[in-house]
């Protein structure tokens, strides 16, 4: 057996298929233990009270009334909080913590930063006494004139280059734009807008804190990132990260706003601790508006020159964005752009304000989704403009090279995906004018627009313990989000040992297991498929050893890389009837069981790893730009005189490398197309902006999509894996839904009514305005 | 939320009695806006009266027209066959509301006083006339985009009634029946039930307090029975009227010889429109008629800044569901 590290799909395996989800039974049955779900003894519960005003400071906060509430066991306020080790409110102490997204930890101080800020945690026997007691705390303020966004008029705008956090938000540029842009026949200048859009999983956040000694504790947490939440946690608490557990089973959502950690898992672990029992802390609906983050408010201005032939000769990207008091954080909307279409001459910039908000965050696609608004509206643009065809123009600009370095792609499908959407679609049967088709009283517009999201590196781990009677456990600490991490898993170790599904059992979500990557930047299916399956290469690597020292095994004496597994057998290469079953194997043995480990690369690492070692002196190994890519068309029809728009056919065609399960993947691209869908037509949560405060925090006032905006939806992936970026071949689909999709609606608008909406959401009063050329 | 008692009735007297013992208390039906506005602490209620039990159920023909009792869910009268036949925009009102679950749960007489939607009245830390009486109006130059464009005051312009059914009840004339705290009832005309802000924007009705809602009457109607109910909003279901129509034409001959005109989403409280209905009778039923008739219903709308496309949208919907109307 040698070491093998490309996986290669097995006859009759179930990589791939659409098999149901294996925790879907558990799912509908209410036997899947969410994070609030843990029923410990002597639980407690803490609610929020929050701030009234977005600036200012606290000038009294009198608990006494919620203290003499029957049951009530604690108020914390910036009075008395239990102190912590270390808190985010410094720059050192965020890069410390790490997996604190915001540098501010609220009930630190008694200034108020931002609206609905925790001001006081009330701890009580039950979740009703809590909720009245959070009522009664009486706070005041001195309050200041808050700043709303970076439209505010009192918003101070500001170049960050280079201070960005996480993304450094430096000016980019490559080529010669600004004299190619001069010189370009043609020219397209596009501002557009968005609102602030909220996650909104259906899962609030929700903690459980159970200090199970003084020193040691466990946090049930909606997280995405557990082993994250587990270090920030122990680095906060001053405790060794063993002695910090964290555990997330099922996650009802999160679209990157669980990704980080987030205070009120912090304040609910410090009332555990203060109160000496399990405390547990569930978001409401409102305050999930103002404690997990948001995709910030922004415009961004696109500028493009092209020949008279379509060819892009520039590409120039402004964005201005709100950020936090602490925090200059802003989605890196440019970046696609420098990939996605060949064009010699580029460049990227960012804005920002300090407003009173908390610190927006990842969201699906942080960055490209959005950006790709810009880059897929402006080309549609550039498109009219010149009389040609939406899919012609980006055919002229295809990318046979990554035009940001030049290196080849470890795997580009798109042209196929193009060929394949357009074909579903009917894409030739596209009248080139906007405002001509008409069904009835309705318009009839078709868009398209092209996806892409990166490959990011990224590292997990993974055991496997397979058993003499033929069942197998699999751990690793990651996370599945509802999108079928369980499945997947399942299914590529079930291919690599040799079993059924069901015999096969992937645990996951607890710290105390193998280390795998937050679930985010779409590399948990990558990553971890991968990681399992190498610790299965394990698996087989220990059982070949043992075989072929084994006098009474058929094997016995073979070199290990003769041996080759077939099933759940060790075979001889060279004469096939020497085979033997591991079970049959591990039992002569003497064991019952045999373990192996797995740590899995994914992208650049990979492929570092992978030059490096297949690398003979004196060559040199490309290296290869990784990214999965799609195309999304979309029907929309129009009423002209209610402004209504309706989704009415979509096509999406992606490649992605490997798809592990066809049903789960088509899912995630409808799920990522869904809310491209809600952000281009009905999503954003809107603010006073004399109150720096949100004005529709709920799901009433903030529309997500439902079924009946939702037609069938079509979605194919083109097939194949990519060597390159990892063992499985598989390159992420999580994010790249998204992307393109909020343009493709977008555009189809355009087509449909011949004008240009270029504010999100286009709601009926932008189609009906004369906002919109 | 604050800790309240719960207390099941079964009869009119004894909820009413209840009422009386504890003024600060209230009714709840279906609790789908009821639990909701106590949850975000908008409104605080000692004890809630639970009137399920209560026998004001029924859809049924009298001589005063179709009877609907209050405690009767959304979801069945909207789908029940009398309704569907005479009284289309009803139907159409009821089901174009909300979402199944909740129609399900809603009663009628719940649905008559549920309250504003604004944006500042749904959240406590805003001041907000309707709820604070005297603390201010932050709607009138902050976030108006969905709110009113009638009846509005300089201390709310805000919908009274956001929702749809009484959009319909009033272009049909429907009649309430109250019954109070002594078991006396009273008719009142849906045309005087709800009041306009001015300077009292938290006087909504003419509800006197502890006074139940019984039954809703909509008198038999030829404009009834050709009627229609159009929603537009933001998303294609779950999601209140930007503008909103209910209208009725009793068309003979290519003449309408009646016709009933309201309008939802645009007023402080449901609109019925006397000019449009004027324009519409005796005229022939064209789109030229139809687009009078819209600019006459219009024709006093105050917009503020983010709402002025209402202006346009609400015309746009009376002269679609007229048209609908009259081709059907
Ligand atoms: C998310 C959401 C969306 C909605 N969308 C729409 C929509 O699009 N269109 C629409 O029309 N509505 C909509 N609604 C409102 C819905 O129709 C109302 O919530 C429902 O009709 C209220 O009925 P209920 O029986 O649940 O009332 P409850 O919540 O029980 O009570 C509401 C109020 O009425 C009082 N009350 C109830 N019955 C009586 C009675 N017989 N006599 C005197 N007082 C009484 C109660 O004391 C309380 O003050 C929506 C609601 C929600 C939560
Ligand atoms: S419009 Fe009416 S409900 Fe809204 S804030 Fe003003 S007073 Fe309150």
């Amino acid at each position: 057996m040698t070491d093998s590290p490309a996986f290669e799909p097995s006859k009759g395996g179930v990589v791939g298929q659409p098999v149901n989800r294996v925790d879907g039974h558990a799912k509908v049955t209410g036997q899947a233990q969410y994070a609030a779900e843990y029923l410990l003894p002597n639980l407690t519960y803490a609610a929020l009270k929050t701030s009234s005003i977005a600036k200012g400071r606290l000038k009294s906060i009198d608990t006494a009334a919620a203290l003499r509430e029957p049951g009530v066991l604690a108020v914390f306020t910036h009075e008395n909080l239990p102190k912590m080790a270390q808190t985010p409110n410094t720059l050192a102490g965020k890069y410390a913590i790490y997996g604190m997204h915001m540098a501010f930890m609220p009930l630190t101080g008694n200034e108020i930063f931002y609206s609905a800020q925790p001001v006081a945690v009330v701890v009580a026997d039950t979740f009703e006494r809590a909720t009245q007691a959070a009522a009664l705390v009486q706070v005041t303020y001195e309050e200041a004139r808050p700043v709303a966004s970076y439209q505010s008029a009192n918003a101070e705008v500001f170049d960050p280059n280079g201070q960005g956090y996480v993304f450094d938000l430096k000016k980019v540029v490559r080529g010669n734009p600004q004299a190619s842009l001069a010189a370009s026949a043609v020219q397209v200048k596009a501002t557009y807008v968005h609102p602030i859009n909220h996650h909104n999983p259906m899962e609030p956040g929700a903690t459980i804190a159970h200090w199970e000694a003084p020193d040691r504790v466990t946090v049930y947490d909606s997280t995405q990132a557990v082993a994250m939440a587990q270090s920030s946690l122990a680095t906060i608490l001053g405790l060794p990260q063993e002695q910090v557990r964290v555990v997330t089973k099922f996650i009802g959502g999160g679209f990157g706003c669980k990704f980080n950690l987030w205070p009120h898992t912090v304040l609910a672990t410090l009332a555990a601790k203060a109160v000496g029992r399990p405390v547990k802390l569930v978001l409401t609906r409102q305050q999930m508006f103002t404690s997990l983050g948001h995709r910030e408010d922004q415009e961004q201005t696109i500028t493009l020159g092209a020949r008279q032939d379509g060819k892009l000769t520039t590409l120039i990207h402004e964005k201005t964005s709100t950020t936090s008091p602490w925090d200059i954080f802003a989605e890196p909307n440019g970046a696609i752009l420098n990939w996605l279409y060949a064009c010699p001459n580029y460049q990227s910039s960012h804005r920002v304000a300090r407003a009173n908000v908390m610190t927006s965050t990842y969201m699906r696609a942080p960055g490209e989704s959005p950006g790709s608004v810009a880059m897929e509206c402006g080309l549609d643009e550039l498109a009219a403009k010149l009389g040609l065809d939406p899919l012609e123009i980006r055919l002229r600009n295809y990318a046979n090279l990554d035009p940001g370095t030049g290196q080849p792609w470890s795997s580009k499908g798109l042209k196929e995906c193009y060929a394949r959407g357009a074909e579903l679609f009917g894409w030739s049967k596209r009248s080139l004018e906007p405002g001509v088709t008409r069904d009835g009283r309705l318009l009839v517009g078709w868009g398209m627009a092209t996806a892409s999201y990166p490959v990011r590196p990224a590292q997990g781990r993974a055991r496997v313990r397979l058993y003499a009677d033929g069942h197998a456990l699999v751990q690793t600490s990651a996370t599945d989000l509802g999108t079928g991490t369980y499945t997947v898993i399942t299914q590529v170790a079930a291919d690599a040992l040799g079993l059924p599904m069901a015999n096969v059992r992937f645990e996951l979500g607890d710290s105390n297991l193998p280390t795998a990557p937050a679930s985010g930047s779409s590399v948990a299916a990558a990553t971890v498929s991968s990681s399992v399956y190498l610790a299965i290469q394990d698996v087989w690597q220990r059982l070949t050893a043992l075989a072929v020292r084994d006098s009474q095994s058929p094997l016995f004496k073979a070199l290990p890389a003769d041996v080759v597994r077939e099933q759940d057998q060790l075979v001889l290469k060279k004469n096939p009837s020497k085979r033997e079953k591991f079970s049959a194997l591990l039992q002569r043995q003497g064991l019952a069981d045999i373990e192996g480990v797995g740590n899995s690369k994914s992208g650049e690492g990979y492929e570092a790893d992978q030059i490096a070692f297949d690398n003979k002196p004196g060559t040199k190994q490309t290296k290869r730009s990784m990214y999965s890519f799609g195309v999304h068309f979309c029907e929309v029809k129009v009423d002209p005189d209610l402004g209504t728009v309706h989704v009415t056919r979509w096509v999406s065609v992606m490649d992605g490398g490997r798809i592990l399960n066809s049903k789960t993947a088509r899912s995630q691209i409808i799920g990522g197309s869904i809310m491209g869908i809600g952000a281009a037509l009905m999503e954003g949560t809107n603010r006073d902006e004399q109150y720096a405060r949100y004005t529709n925090a709920d799901l009433a006032g903030y529309h997500v999509p439902i079924n009946a905006d939702i037609p069938d939806m079509q979605v194919e992936f083109i097939d194949g894996h990519d060597p390159y970026v990892n063992a499985m071949g598989v390159k992420g689909i999580g994010e790249v839904a998204m992307v393109g999709t909020v343009a493709a609606v977008a555009n189809a608008v355009y087509h449909a009514t011949g004008k240009r909406v270029r504010s999100f959401p286009i709601v009926p009063s932008k189609v009906l305005g004369s906002d919109a050329v | 939320m604050n800790n309240f008692t719960y207390t099941p009735t079964n009869s009119a007297k004894e909820a009413t009695r209840l009422r009386r013992e504890t003024p600060a208390a209230t009714y709840v039906a279906g609790a789908t806006t009821l639990l909701d506005m106590m949850k975000v602490n908008l409104v605080e209620y000692p004890q809630l009266i639970d009137i399920n039990a209560l026998p004001l159920t029924g859809i049924e023909q009298t001589a005063n027209g179709l009877r609907i009792g209050a405690l009767e869910r959304m979801s069945d009268v909207g789908e029940h066959r009398l309704v569907v036949a005479q009284y289309p925009a009803v139907s159409e009102s009821l089901l174009l509301a909300a979402s199944a679950q909740l129609r399900n749960m809603a009663s009628i007489g719940g649905n008559l006083l549920q309250r504003t939607r604004c944006g500042y009245f749904r959240d406590a830390a805003f001041p907000c006339n309707k709820r604070v009486p005297g603390s201010g109006c932050p709607a009138q130059h902050g976030d108006n985009h969905g709110l009113a464009i009638l009846g509005t005051s300089e201390a709310c312009i805000a919908q009274t009634y956001p929702g749809d059914l009484s959009v319909a009840l009033l272009a049909f004339d429907a009649v309430l029946t109250l019954e109070n705290a002594k078991g006396k009832q009273r008719r009142v005309p849906i045309t005087s039930f709800y009041v306009l802000p001015g300077q009292t924007p938290h006087q909504e009705n003419i509800l006197e307090p502890g006074e139940l809602i019984v039954a809703v009457t909509i008198p038999a109607a030829e404009h009834a029975r050709r009627s229609t109910y159009l929603k537009v909003r933001e998303r294609t279901s779950y999601a209140y009227a930007l503008a909103s129509a209910a209208v009725g034409l009793d068309v003979q001959a290519g003449t309408i010889r009646s016709a009933r005109v309201a309008l939802g989403g645009v007023g402080t409280i449901p609109w019925r429109s006397p000019e449009a209905e004027k324009i519409l009778t005796g005229a022939p039923a064209t789109d030229e008629t139809f687009r009078a008739a819209a600019a006459a219903a219009l024709r006093g709308a105050q917009p503020r800044e983010h709402n002025g496309y209402k202006v346009q949208l609400a015309q746009n919907t009376l002269v679609r569901a007229l048209q609908n109307v009259a081709t059907t």
